[in-house]
């Protein structure tokens, strides 16, 4: 079931946005896999075994998205998803992405939830900080053309409120997806825009751990 | 004057099938791009030293970093190409300065050898525009396996008064090369030709 034609990387390193340049460039990074989609052309009812069959697919490109950012685990600060379907194929196809897109990003980060309730659409019970990666992963998705550009956001990994680090990184694979095809895509950032100045939430201010603030 | 850098861009394209044919192993290609203030930007100079002096800093920049994504060793690098986008308050032969005087010897040092030309693309234009950047065997300019391009764009950039510079190294040719001409197993590669 899991077909993979391509895989395309990209790091972005930003030392300045015609401001002064902050003591750290913001680094931010996005992985697209490029598959076949085993659902294209016709409709599929049934299409919760492609989402089980992504699982480890996921866990692959967030290992390789982190190795390519070459910063420690510790430095992600943001994350999103998102996917591009192809012509044949249809929106619902690309939402097979959030379960094993998801957790493969936030266990890497070190979230220590019940993946089983979060499979389900559960939250759970706790209190003070859980461990890491306890946001929401936010995420866009579309059916496009080849080359297709898609804005996934970008927001923080414990609190999503955190104002400094909202952001979206634009992820664009020439020649993909053909029309048979979804790109599938996870992102991360080290976190603040490089010259943040419209208040709200600090990260270093999370007080709620309830993945919000 | 060092380059003002405000963002540097690396990307890698791992093929590892077409036409559901395996491609064995993965052709990879990669491109690194730096978005840079054009000191020219706005106005007609004759000399075009500042830029010449930051296509030589690029080179070995964006060489390196090039190799570093693909993890390879430089010597295993198999073909290359670069590429400038000038926003448009600069003009084309500010791409010129960058590309073609400098550049060069510090990205066959980020390689080995070179001994071929390296071929090249340049164009004007905005936030966001694409450039094909050619691609040719390093050693050896017709090897026809490794006749190829790869895109570069950074969706922000160039804005007017800057440059987008794009350097591409990969460690393999086409997917599936299969139209004959001179293999990369035949070459000597010391003319830069054959």
């Amino acid at each position: 079931m899991i077909d993979i034609r391509r895989i395309f990387t990209q790091v972005e390193e930003i030392r300045h946005e015609f401001g002064t340049p902050p003591p750290e460039p913001l680094i931010r990074g996005a992985i697209g896999v490029v598959m076949t989609n085993p659902y294209a052309g016709h409709y599929e009812a049934d299409i919760l075994p492609m989402m089980k069959a992504l699982e480890p697919v996921g866990v692959d490109m967030a290992q390789r998205l982190l190795a390519a950012m070459d910063v420690p685990r510790e430095r992600i600060a943001t994350y999103g998803k998102g996917a591009i379907v192809g012509g044949a194929g249809e929106l619902e196809h690309g939402a097979l992405w959030h379960v094993p897109g998801g957790y493969a990003m936030r266990e890497l980060l070190g979230w220590k939830g019940d993946r089983a309730a979060y499979m389900a659409g559960r939250g759970q019970a706790h209190t003070g900080q859980p461990g890491n990666a306890l946001s929401i992963v936010p995420s866009t998705k579309k059916v496009g053309p080849p080359g297709a550009a898609l804005d996934v956001p970008l927001t923080n990994i414990n609190a999503s409120y955190v104002r400094g680090q909202f952001d979206a990184i634009e992820v664009r694979v020439p020649g993909a997806p053909t029309a048979d095809e979804i790109v599938f895509i996870l992102a991360m950032s080290t976190g603040y825009r490089v010259h943040a100045r419209v208040g709200g939430l600090l990260a270093e201010n999370i007080s709620q751990w309830d993945g919000q603030r | 004057m060092p380059a003002d850098i405000r963002k540097i861009v690396v990307q890698i394209d791992e093929t590892r099938q077409e036409m559901g044919q395996a491609v064995t192993p993965p052709t990879r290609r990669a491109v690194a791009m730096a978005v840079i203030a054009n000191p020219y930007a706005g106005r007609y100079s004759e000399n075009l030293d500042e830029l010449i002096a930051i296509g030589e800093e690029l080179g070995a920049l964006l060489g390196q970093k090039a190799v570093k994504a693909l993890g390879i060793a430089p010597g295993e690098a198999q073909s290359y190409g670069k590429a400038a986008i000038v926003g448009e308050a600069g003009e084309l032969e500010h791409a010129a300065a960058i590309l073609h005087p400098k550049l060069g010897a510090p990205l066959r040092a980020a390689v080995e050898k070179g001994a071929a030309l390296v071929p090249s693309a340049k164009k004007r234009g905005g936030l966001g525009t694409a450039i094909d950047v050619p691609l040719g065997h390093k050693d050896a300019a017709f090897v026809r396996s490794h006749f190829d391009a790869v895109e570069a764009r950074v969706s922000d950039a160039p804005r007017a008064h800057e440059i987008v510079v794009a350097v591409a190294v990969t460690d393999s040719g086409r997917p599936l090369p299969r139209v004959g001409g001179l293999q990369a197993s035949e070459i000597k590669g010391e003319d830069g030709l054959r």
